[in-house]
């Protein structure tokens, strides 16, 4: 990948979110060399990878929003973009589910929305059929929105697929790569400045995702544009103890959907997010007060809900725009931003990029490339563009007959490392060298769901920091868990002359 | 070495607990013993265990941890025991049929006559205290840490915080300082120790290391690697005291906050747990809920001392010994029924020898093709014609039956299978 890395370029991505690997993707269908640049160790590790998994129905944003219109004509592409990426989706519908009949007008005006958002396949379900689907709904339900076409998704595989078949197709990525500046020509943007030297292209595209507002400033563009982290917390739970199959939804608020109980496509239960608007853009941290909130609000939905079964949590900070309404008149100021702006050459700009953004992002980047052929971009369709990303062998999920031929093949796949999770040595050791390759723990805990079980890596760690540093061939103090300033290791024992220096 | 595909005793894990099954399982009479162990090496944790303590009980002498299960290890090795190492069991079932991912032998099925769970325990997790605060890396379980320090050679960290006065943790405060790193404190969510005073005054005390009692963390700080705690005082419900806040510079936080008992594979099985103790309900044999599984050691609950655990491990190896020896004869006492010329099928599929010495056994079955003419039916053993009877015809739309009596017991005993063939006089 380092290779192939040139200063000139057709196109260049700034960010390597979900929103900017699609972007890629659909970018590398057209001739002409491209870039995505990512300041991080590894793609999808803002809010890509910290959110609640959905591909929405899109009932929840308003009428007349760019976020509807993204949400709607996204949804349906799911299937095929999943089929042709390889990377896990189920189409499981999705639930709002009234508690206490105050609630229920509530939710028929999510339908009603919903309708007039152009969603198809919804319909409201009693009290009876909500707590058969879901034995251990509260209670005190008095009926559900029924959103057919709302699905579930591995979100760190769609951002990883994405990118990949970008790269498949003939696209570079650069990680570790810090937009500083744009170089201009003019009112044309010509390239951008970064911490690894300046990349040239004929167009930047912004998809920066909680600091999409700092980039599209250096461009000049909506210097009254800011964003708001909005911040997620989130509990993960056991599958051994908790069982939901369902994707169930409060009755949303002003501060958002609402706290979720939802299935994942690893079996484990998620519940969260709450969403605080913060001022610091790094702060992911887990508050005392958002665990307590989480608990309750999930306890809304399912009371018999314990914590004491819950094996991780996490922060997300969904980037909170205050972008006008796409559609003039509506009083709304928290829309997306997609746009060519007028007042630059060679810059596509976007914002605000909050939730539904993870199922808006196929709609987005198609979005992207018709704005730019408006603008005059003439694409070339490349006569080999392959759509499929090849997906890569998962352990946990063979049958014994499936394990027995892989592992006759590969004797590491026979070797397991992450002993809750069942991932191997075989499966670390592709993921290490992809295309999109993982060099981090972390890097490699999103693509195999390694050390997420309930040990919580207490067994892996030791032994993917070796196979780390084996493979790549450095000390097993260079390896980070998620870039530099992470790293595992200070110093060998029985060096405590050096300890005592320190 | 070959891995067969039946043994008498299966043991999963080789800890304390696993090592000493294996080797009283062998004393009591099992041939064939298997003890699969996911890591490299044999001993389970006790290998990173390397401070001394152990043995006070069994061998009356204070051995360190590896040394402690080499005893056994030895022990086991010579009496022939085979060790199939970092092996993974993938499944176990009801019926004692294990699957195994194996780095030398690959994905491999084996069956027991019996089982016993030694898979030992692990520890709390940062999320099951719910620590609120940044994940950076630096978070570590003090069982973690030992690895990596007694077993890899590294250290994870210069400057400690320890949370929770369990043993583990205590043992590596003391540990670290050794290793020229800085213990700045030890901190207890409750108002008394969890671990052995013994550790307490061995590991924190003489080493100056001060113990909180009824503190925890209020929040992890450090985005990337551990920067700080906040260490907070808290009442008798665990509540926060405001103004009791105290930042403690370090990087690294390791966590010691108890250990629970690994039985996803007990699960598996369908063996039942006791919610309380985490470990499966088991009777004075150790054994569980399902028959022929045994379990010993910190899978059925943790334990203070390994002694106990081998003493634990040691009649589990002796139960599980006799339940494999009894399921062993009574699977020798039966042979299978083979169908011969034009049969398609029998019932029953196997014969318990000894049952035709309490009445007839009827032997039921379908030929693949008709016969219009005097056929004879044919019991054969491994040389001898056992029973022969004549029919007119025979024909795949009507049942055939042949009554074994108790008079061919004697017949039936000497043999290792039963053949049954139908054909026409014709052809005698």
């Amino acid at each position: 990948m380092e290779a192939s890395v040139q200063e000139k370029y057709d196109y260049i991505v700034i960010g390597g979110g979900v929103v900017g690997a699609m972007i890629a993707r659909w970018l590398s269908r057209y001739e002409g060399r491209l870039l995505l640049i990512e300041k991080e160790a590894d793609i999808g590790m803002g809010c890509s990878s910290a959110n609640t998994a959905i591909v929405h129905a899109g009932y929840d944003p308003l009428p007349g929003s760019l976020k509807a219109l993204m949400n709607v004509r996204a949804n349906p592409m799911w299937d095929q973009l999943a089929g042709e990426l390889n990377f896990p989706f189920e189409r499981r519908g999705d639930y709002v589910v009234a508690i206490g009949e105050e609630e229920l007008p509530l939710v028929e005006k999510l339908l009603q929305q919903g309708i007039q958002n152009g969603v198809p396949g919804m319909m409201m379900i009693d009290a009876g059929e909500m707590r058969s689907r879901e034995r251990d709904i509260n209670p005190d339900v008095s009926g559900a929105l029924w959103a057919t076409t709302g699905g579930i998704c591995d979100p760190f595989q769609v951002t990883v697929a994405a990118a990949e078949n970008a790269v498949i197709n003939g696209a570079t990525v650069l990680l570790n790569t810090k937009f500083e500046d744009f170089i201009w020509e003019g009112n044309r943007v010509i390239g951008v400045k970064t911490n690894r030297g300046d990349f040239y292209a004929r167009w930047v595209i912004n998809s920066a995702g909680i600091y999409s507002d700092a980039v599209m400033h250096k461009a000049g563009v909506r210097p009254e544009f800011i964003i708001k982290p909005r911040k997620g917390e989130y509990f993960i739970f056991d599958r051994a103890e908790v069982q939901i199959h369902n994707v169930l939804f409060p009755v949303p608020s002003s501060r958002g959907k609402g706290i979720l109980v939802t299935g994942t496509l690893h079996e484990n239960t998620i519940v969260g997010p709450n969403g605080n608007v913060i001022d610091d853009k790094e702060d992911t941290s887990m508050t005392k007060e958002g665990m307590d909130e989480l608990l309750d609000g999930a306890k809304k939905l399912i009371p018999s809900l314990n914590l004491r079964h819950s094996i991780a949590n996490f922060v997300g900070l969904r980037p909170m725009g205050n972008g006008p309404c796409y559609t003039p008149g509506i009083n709304y100021n928290n829309d997306y931003v997609i746009e060519v702006p007028s007042s630059v050459q060679g810059f596509v700009n976007l914002g605000g990029i909050e939730s539904p953004g993870l199922t808006s992002a196929p709609a987005i980047a198609e979005m992207v490339v018709d704005l730019m052929k408006d603008a005059g971009e003439e694409f070339v369709a490349k006569k080999d563009w392959d759509p499929i990303r090849p997906g890569r062998p998962r352990y946990a999920h063979m049958t014994h007959q499936e394990r027995k031929l892989l592992c006759d093949m590969d004797p590491r796949y026979a070797r397991v490392i992450c002993r809750c999770e069942n991932v191997t040595e075989g499966e670390i050791v592709a993921e290490i060298h992809a295309p999109v390759p993982a060099h981090t723990y972390d890097a490699i805990k999103r693509r195999t769901w390694l050390g997420t079980g309930r040990c919580q890596a207490g067994f892996d760690m030791t032994r993917v920091v070796a196979i780390l540093a084996r493979e790549l061939g450095v000390s097993p103090f260079e390896i980070t868990k998620r870039g530099q300033g992470s790293e595992y290791l200070y110093r060998t024992t029985k060096d405590v002359e050096v300890a005592n220096v320190n | 070495m070959l891995i067969k595909k039946q043994y008498d005793v299966v043991v999963i894990g080789s800890g304390p607990g696993g090592l000493a099954a294996a080797i009283d399982a062998k004393k009591s009479g099992a041939d064939d013993i298997l003890v699969i162990e996911r890591d490299v090496e044999l001993g389970g944790i006790l290998l990173q265990c390397i401070h001394n303590g152990f043995g006070l009980q069994t061998f009356k002498e204070d051995l360190p941890g590896p040394e402690y299960a080499q005893r056994y290890i030895n022990e086991a090795r010579t009496l022939g025991i085979t060790f199939l190492m970092d092996t993974m069991v993938m499944d176990v079932t009801s019926q004692r049929r294990l699957y195994l991912s194996s780095r030398d032998f690959g994905y491999l099925e084996v069956d027991a006559h019996a089982i016993v769970l030694a898979m030992g325990c692990r520890e709390r997790t940062r999320a099951q205290v719910r620590l609120p605060g940044y994940r950076p890396n630096g978070v570590f379980t003090a069982g973690t840490a030992q690895r990596w320090v007694n077993v890899e050679g590294y250290m994870p960290g210069n400057k400690f915080v320890i949370l929770g006065s369990g043993d583990i943790g205590m043992i590596m405060a003391r540990r670290l300082t050794f290793e020229g790193a800085h213990v700045e404190r030890v901190l207890e969510i409750q108002s008394y120790l969890s671990g052995l005073s013994r550790n307490y005054v061995q590991c924190l005390e003489d080493w100056g290391i001060p113990l909180q009692l009824n503190h925890t963390i209020k929040k992890i700080m450090g985005k990337n690697r551990v920067e700080a705690i906040e260490a907070v005082a808290v009442d008798e419900k665990w509540n926060f005291i405001p103004g009791t806040e105290e930042v403690i510079p370090c990087d690294t936080l390791l966590l010691s906050v108890g250990l629970i008992p690994e039985n996803e594979l007990s699960k598996k099985a369908g063996v039942a747990l006791d919610p309380v103790t985490g470990g499966p309900f088991v009777d004075e044999h150790f054994q569980t809920s399902v028959p022929g599984i045994f379990a010993a050691g910190n899978v059925v609950h943790v334990y203070d001392l390994v002694d106990y655990v081998s003493m634990a491990g040691s009649e589990a190896g002796r139960s599980a010994a006799e339940f494999a020896l009894a399921e062993k004869a009574r699977a020798a006492r039966y042979i299978p029924l083979v169908p011969g010329k034009n049969v398609r099928y029998i019932v029953p599929h196997k014969l318990d020898k000894k049952a035709l010495e309490k009445g007839d056994i009827s032997l039921q079955m379908r030929v693949t093709r008709p016969i219009e003419e005097d056929v004879w039916l044919e019991v054969r053993g491994d040389e001898n014609s056992i029973v022969r009877r004549s029919e007119r015809y025979v024909r795949p739309g009507e049942m055939v039956t042949i009554v074994l009596k108790p008079k061919m017991a004697a017949e039936v005993e000497k043999t290792g299978k039963l053949t049954v063939d139908i054909y026409p006089k014709s052809e005698a």
